[in-house]
């Protein structure tokens, strides 16, 4: 058996940073594990599953032809099916090992980090959801830019997209590289390659409705397998809750402490700042927004939001469940754990491949190496469907925001337009590759927490008064907007994260003191916007006050907005 | 053509009614969820031991509690769904109606 000693404290972050955890991040994986022992079921099950996730793309393939196609798979995405789609964005390989990890070692810690992604969702329904599908073609900025001039918001939006797919794209390909590392026992490189090529591929051929499709199938996939291996833990304690939280209590090395608030969330602004972080971010996510295009109309986008929030609010269940069977079922286990230097074993610490590995080594627990096979796949699979959402945003930015619109001013064809697309992909398929193997030892923990933030202070904010209030100006966006993603970067550097962790500045030395800026941040973008809006007192400003009223009744009636295509 | 469409629907009272209502109880059913989970936060962030009472073995009240926002985030979603696709939508579909007329 071949066993690598690899020094992954760097691929930590990949793996939980979906959880957006900083703090957590930083201890889920930390010092040396060692890469597994190439697990050939694992191996054949996912290439059972790139076989049929490349037959799709074939099909996709032949029904995409025009932008509208390619883009929002024609607006024939059902509400159930898209609800899916976006349950599958949200439940990333790092939410699904990240979470259970982090229940695994804090119990109740778990369940305020999944409820802190989920509350995002009802509020994008009450609030923006059917505005942005009336008001909406292919890309958000088509939605900020409406009734503002074309050239700057563009510019503003492919920027906050573009930089928010490059870190969110980073931190899965480095966690993709890692987690295949661990699981299958391949190369690092081979892994990150293989990835972007399997992405390209889905992307430039089938566009949004192969990417869709994939991400459903994946998303089944997961919440089938979570579901089982919940049920199997529970019918250890014949589905008695009490019995299973006694024990994981009995066996727990903090106990009770585990059933209350540790001390993962400790002070105030931390806290507030965190959840903002999330709930605005998740509405300003390019590649999530996207699919709110994919459907035919403002009674679809509704639904999607419904199913979506019904299936990411099971899943978290479900990991909240494999945590707490995680700790009962592996802990006194020793299979599953490596000797300290002195020879005693910390369950918290000395968990083979690190505390991420708890639900994939539950797997095991419950079903063997052909479950374990297939929980690897999924994660596998998993990574790459979200990097294939991400790549699709990230090139539509290029390709209908920056070319189509700044570039060429409209003047373009639909064909002409694909093609830059589809460049897109590839290049940004290439540089994704590229990144991947540049930051392998780098500390990355930071970047995912630094995507929500800059989606909840750039895009959210722009989003947002561009529908809802009339007197934005074109003047006051762009500059509230690049305030909003100037503050959050320069206070996501100058924060612990970054200044301490990756920077190796002493502890305590930090400049701002929060590790998340977002209720500093979007209260800079909402700010800069208003204030720069009401002082523009331009012919152009002026017009543009006017122009709201055709878009707010578009907005709330969906007449004129987009439908789906015949096929 | 579209300006003239645009001018009737605004002109339509049931426009106005329409956006009222919805955004109305847009606004409160997130302001429910918001204070919802703020005010849970806000126990985590000053009053932590609360969610740790027991209340059945060693079950505390931090894990009915946070079963019970998730249920309730798709809950009130489901809430909105039912009416913005019946009762709203209808409105809306008057309005349209109405304005091509």
């Amino acid at each position: 058996m071949k066993r690598i000693s690899l020094k992954i404290a760097g691929a930590a972050a990949a793996l939980t940073v979906g959880t957006a955890g900083t703090a957590f991040a930083a201890d889920a994986i930390a010092g040396a594990v060692q890469q597994q022992a190439t697990n050939w079921t694992a191996i054949v099950m996912f290439l059972l599953f790139v076989a049929g996730t490349l037959g799709i793309t074939y099909w996709a393939a032949s029904k995409t032809k025009t932008a509208k196609d390619f883009y929002s798979a024609g607006g024939g995405i059902t509400g159930f099916q898209n609800g899916l789609a976006i349950a599958g964005d949200y439940m990333s390989a790092a939410s699904f090992l990240g979470i259970s990890a982090l229940v695994y070692t804090s119990g109740f810690d778990g369940l305020i980090y999944s409820i802190g992604f989920l509350v995002g969702w009802p509020i994008i329904l009450f609030l923006v959801a059917e505005q942005l599908r009336n008001l909406g073609k292919y890309t958000f900025a088509d939605v900020a830019s409406y009734r503002l001039q074309q050239t700057p918001i563009r510019l503003l939006a492919a920027s906050g997209s573009l930089v928010v797919v490059a870190l969110y794209l980073i931190a899965q390909m480095v966690g993709a590289g890692k987690l295949i590392q661990l699981l299958f026992g391949l190369e690092y490189v081979y892994a990150v390659v293989m990835v972007g090529i399997l992405m390209i591929l889905y992307v430039t051929f089938g566009g949004m409705l192969a990417t869709t499709w994939v991400q459903i199938i994946k998303a089944v996939l997961l919440l089938s397998g979570a579901s089982f291996m919940a049920i199997m833990v529970l019918v250890q304690y014949n589905f008695n809750f009490g019995a299973l939280f006694q024990a994981a209590v009995d066996m727990h090395p903090k106990h009770l402490a585990i059933m209350q608030p540790g001390t993962l969330v400790s002070d105030p602004i931390s806290a507030i700042s965190l959840g903002i972080a999330l709930m605005f971010g998740t509405a300003g996510l390019p590649h999530i927004l996207m699919r709110f295009f994919t459907v035919a109309d403002a009674k679809e986008a509704r639904k999607s939001v419904f199913y979506a929030t019904g299936f990411i609010g099971y899943f978290y269940i479900l990991t909240f469940i494999i945590g707490f069977g995680a700790i009962v079922l592996l802990m006194n286990n020793p299979e599953f754990f490596r000797p300290g230097p002195d020879g005693t074993v910390n369950p918290l610490t000395n968990m083979l491949g690190g505390n991420n590995m708890a639900a994939i080594h539950l797997a095991k627990a419950v079903g063997g190496d052909l479950f374990l096979g297939f929980i690897s796949a999924v994660a596998f699979a998993t990574i790459l469907a979200v990097v294939s959402g991400l790549t699709l945003a990230g090139a539509s930015a290029v390709s209908h925001d920056l070319y189509a619109s700044v570039f060429r001013r409209g003047r373009v064809n639909e064909q002409q337009e694909i093609r830059v697309s589809k460049m897109a992909t590839v290049a940004l398929g290439v540089l994704a590759i590229v990144l991947g193997i540049a930051f392998e030892q780098q500390n990355i923990a930071f970047m995912v927490g630094l995507a929500f933030a800059i989606a909840a202070s750039a895009n959210f904010p722009i989003i947002v008064l561009s529908m809802f209030w009339s007197k934005l100006t074109t003047r006051g966006a762009l500059i509230g907007g690049f305030m909003g993603l100037i503050s959050a970067t320069v206070m996501v550097i100058l924060g612990p994260t970054v200044w301490e962790s990756v920077l190796a500045h002493p502890k305590g030395s930090a400049p701002f003191p929060y590790d998340n800026p977002a209720i500093f941040s979007v209260t800079l973008a909402f700010l800069g916007s208003w204030f720069f809006s009401i002082i523009d007192k331009s012919e152009n400003a002026r017009a543009e006050e006017r122009a709201f009223e055709a878009q707010y009744i578009r907005s709330q009636t969906g007449i004129g907005a987009e439908g789906a295509s015949a096929h | 053509m579209q300006q003239e469409l645009t001018r009737r629907i605004r002109n339509n009272p049931k426009f106005a009614e329409l956006t009222q209502k919805r955004t109305k109880f847009g606004w409160q059913l997130s302001i429910l969820m918001l204070a919802i989970y703020y005010g849970f936060i806000l126990v985590v962030a000053f009053a932590p031991s609360v969610l740790g009472i027991p209340i059945y073995g060693v079950i505390t009240l931090g894990i009915p509690a946070g079963l019970f926002i998730i249920v309730t985030a798709f809950v009130l979603t489901g809430i909105y769904v039912r009416r913005a696709n019946s009762e709203y939508d209808e409105l809306n579909r008057q309005i349209i109606e109405e304005a091509r007329r």
